[in-house]
């Protein structure tokens, strides 16, 4: 299930799919670095469910590529135990939504152990989680849950949304000195046994380098509406940019790739630009992103918008498994159309 | 016990047929009339029948993200559970859960996508049965996997210091996704773990539905006359991939061995030898299997989608 494709473009160009940049840049860090190491259920040979430590296991072996137990509490534990000791181990939580199980390890302790030992202790870890819904996976296995960790000081927390930066924000999470929630959306790893978005498969350098956390990107530069997003969610309004590109309506698209820090800077000069701010979240609406967005617009300067801002989210429900309830609560590329439009109106 | 087990096979069979039919030509998870996940039981049957043997109308039970032979065994309707399954408005959660969260309260059973989630519940539902004077049980069921699992652990002290009639069922199928017990657990035998926190507990190896029921008859026996909790395990196997769509690559050469560990034929085998089953009930079993399995499917594909504003019900009560 972890077989992710490579393909080649006729100039030579490498195209990878986004997990296999994550892969490729856990590599180049284990490769540079002995104290890396990665464990999490399922990551040896079966390469994580997700793709995300494809092939490790071939290159770095059982010793460095661990398997686990089922005990989140205690591997996850164990990550934070090993990054005070100076290692920098990249610990996978299969699925968010399993946070419940191991949440008093990473709030109470990955993300406050610096802060608590004023400054003493370093907790140099990543962990790595699979987000999102969209293939009926239901209630407890399709949360973006980036809010609530974003919410509790201490823990850096990026999801990427293409190959390209999913390699770079993983090389600049391993290097970090804190904790890092990195968090990618299954349906934007590019898998071959999930609908994917071709903005899954990229060009991605095959040397190491890295995106600076705490950078938002201009994903497509326009004039008329910003929307504010991240994850999945970027593609979709990549999507719906070149759609209202042709009925005249110019949308710039921010990609937010890092919650923690939150490039406000980026933000704010885009809805400086266009006047007209759309959120657009895969997470639950209230107390989240969209919210956090528009308070920051607020505090600055409410008057930079034309129009009264909008937002995009799951209405404060749980995720359903039938497909039509489950599209009907998800920010899709139509529900974003729909809102640009009106915007642009 | 023998007819039961046929009955979840064909129903797990017939829902990996219908499951894989729709989603070519590109096999995507999302897509067809049974999106999402999908776990099946294929060789654990004898674990759901040898258990279920013994509950009345009233016994819950709490099983993992692999739940129809537990449910189906424990009486769960086949027509609102399959309904359940294809997202329709018809079925046990009004499409709502899945297959991994199938609630059925008139059967007290209900199930849980989160590993180890499902003990701390039976626990609860025990003590509601205890605190009201019945002589009801609660059932918990998961994985060898889930014996890892810090809930496991805090769920049988409690249940042991609270004296609970819950009886904790471990189905060791050997592999925990890809990976196999030896790598995820030191002790060989979880029924070793119940001493250590006061309870009895038996482990019974190959998946022999005679001495499941046997050491499960026990166990729930004890639980009801209010002499407290106690563990089994089940050494089972896992005929087919952690879910749908899983190549099994890890297993290697074992997956050639899996059709000799079949349950099915091997008991039909001792019970025509002991001259309880005829070559003509096999028939007519399976026969009936066949059409009981098929009007669940009908029942399913006949009944209305949910529409997309349905999302916004049962948040709250
Ligand atoms: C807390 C939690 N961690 C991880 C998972 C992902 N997961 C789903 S099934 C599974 C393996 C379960 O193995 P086992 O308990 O032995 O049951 P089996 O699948 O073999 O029936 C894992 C790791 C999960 N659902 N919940």
């Amino acid at each position: 299930m972890t077989t992710t494709e490579t393909p080649q473009t006729a100039d030579g160009t490498r195209r990878i799919t986004t997990a296999k940049a994550m892969a490729e840049a856990i590599a180049l860090e284990m490769r540079a670095n002995p104290e890396v190491f990665v464990m999490g259920e399922d990551v040896g040979a079966y390469g994580g469910i997700f793709g995300s430590t494809t092939d490790l296991f071939a290159e770095f072996g059982a010793d460095r590529v661990i398997d686990t137990p089922i005990s989140e509490t205690a591997f996850i534990g164990a990550g934070i135990g090993a990054a005070v000791e100076g290692m920098r181990p990249v610990v996978e939580l299969m699925f968010i939504d399993f946070y419940g199980v191991c949440m008093d390890q990473i709030t109470n302790h990955m993300a406050k152990i610096h802060y608590e030992s004023g400054g003493a202790v370093n907790v140099p870890m990543v962990l790595m989680s699979a987000t999102g819904a969209g293939y009926s996976d239901a209630a407890q296995h399709s949360q973006s849950l980036w809010g609530t960790f974003a919410h509790l000081p201490g823990i850096k927390v990026v999801a990427p949304s293409n190959p390209y930066d999913a390699k770079g924000l993983m090389a600049s999470a391993i290097r970090d000195d804190n904790p890092v929630l990195y968090l990618f959306h299954k349906g934007a790893q590019g898998l071959v046994w999930m609908a994917k978005n071709p903005r899954s498969i990229a060009h991605v350098p095959e040397e190491a380098y890295t995106v600076p956390i705490g950078e938002a990107a201009v994903a497509r530069e326009g004039s008329d509406v910003s929307i504010v997003t991240l994850s999945l969610s970027v593609q979709h309004s990549l999507d719906v940019a070149e759609e209202l590109e042709g009925e005249g309506i110019s949308v710039e698209v921010i990609d937010l790739r890092s919650l923690v820090p939150l490039d406000t800077e980026t933000v704010l000069s885009s809805v400086a630009k266009t006047g007209k701010l759309l959120v657009v979240d895969e997470d639950y609406k209230s107390y989240g992103m969209t919210g956090e967005i528009a308070a920051i617009v607020a505090e600055t300067d409410p008057t930079m918008l034309s129009k009264p801002m909008k937002r995009l989210a799951v209405p404060d429900v749980p995720i359903p498994y039938a497909r039509t309830m489950e599209y009907g609560i998800l920010p899709t590329r139509d529900k974003i159309a729909a809102a640009v439009r009106e915007l642009a109106s | 016990m023998y007819r039961e087990m046929v009955r979840i096979r064909h129903y797990e069979g017939r829902i990996l047929q219908e499951y894989h039919a729709d989603k070519t030509p590109a096999w995507d998870i999302g897509a067809g009339l049974i999106p999402g996940e999908m776990h099946l039981s294929a060789g654990q049957e004898p674990a759901a029948v040898g258990v279920c043997a013994h509950l009345r109308k009233g016994d819950a039970i709490t099983a993992p993200h692999r739940p129809h032979h537990f449910a189906l065994a424990h009486g769960v309707d086949m027509k609102a559970m399959t309904a359940e399954i294809y997202g329709r408005t018809s079925g046990l959660c009004q499409g709502k859960g899945g297959h991994m969260h199938l609630f059925d309260p008139e059967n007290h059973f209900s199930c849980s996508g989160i590993i180890g989630q499902g003990y701390p519940v039976a626990c609860g539902q025990a003590m509601a049965f205890k605190r009201r004077g019945t002589d009801h049980v609660a059932v918990a069921v998961a994985g060898e996997g889930a014996a890892n699992q810090g809930a496991f652990h805090e769920s049988l002290n409690l249940a042991a210091v609270w004296n609970l009639p819950v009886v904790f069922v471990i189905e060791d199928n050997d592999w925990a996704i890809s990976v196999p017990r030896s790598h995820s657990t030191a002790n060989t035998s979880n029924a070793d773990r119940a001493a250590g926190y006061g309870m009895p507990g038996v482990r019974v190896e190959n998946n022999d539905p005679d001495a499941i029921h046997e050491a499960a008859g026990a166990a729930i026996e004890r639980a009801r006359a209010g002499e407290g909790p106690s563990l089994l395990e089940i050494h089972t196997v896992r005929l087919w991939g952690h879910f749908e769509g899983d190549a099994q690559a890890y297993r290697g050469a074992e997956l050639e061995t899996l059709d000799e560990r079949d349950p099915i034929p091997a008991y039909a085998a001792r019970l025509i030898e002991a001259g309880d089953l005829t070559d003509d009930q096999v028939e007519q079993i399976k026969a009936e299997a066949d059409a009981e399995v098929d009007a669940a499917v009908q029942f399913a594909l006949g009944s209305p989608i949910p529409t997309a504003d349905d999302a916004l019900l049962h948040v709250f009560a």
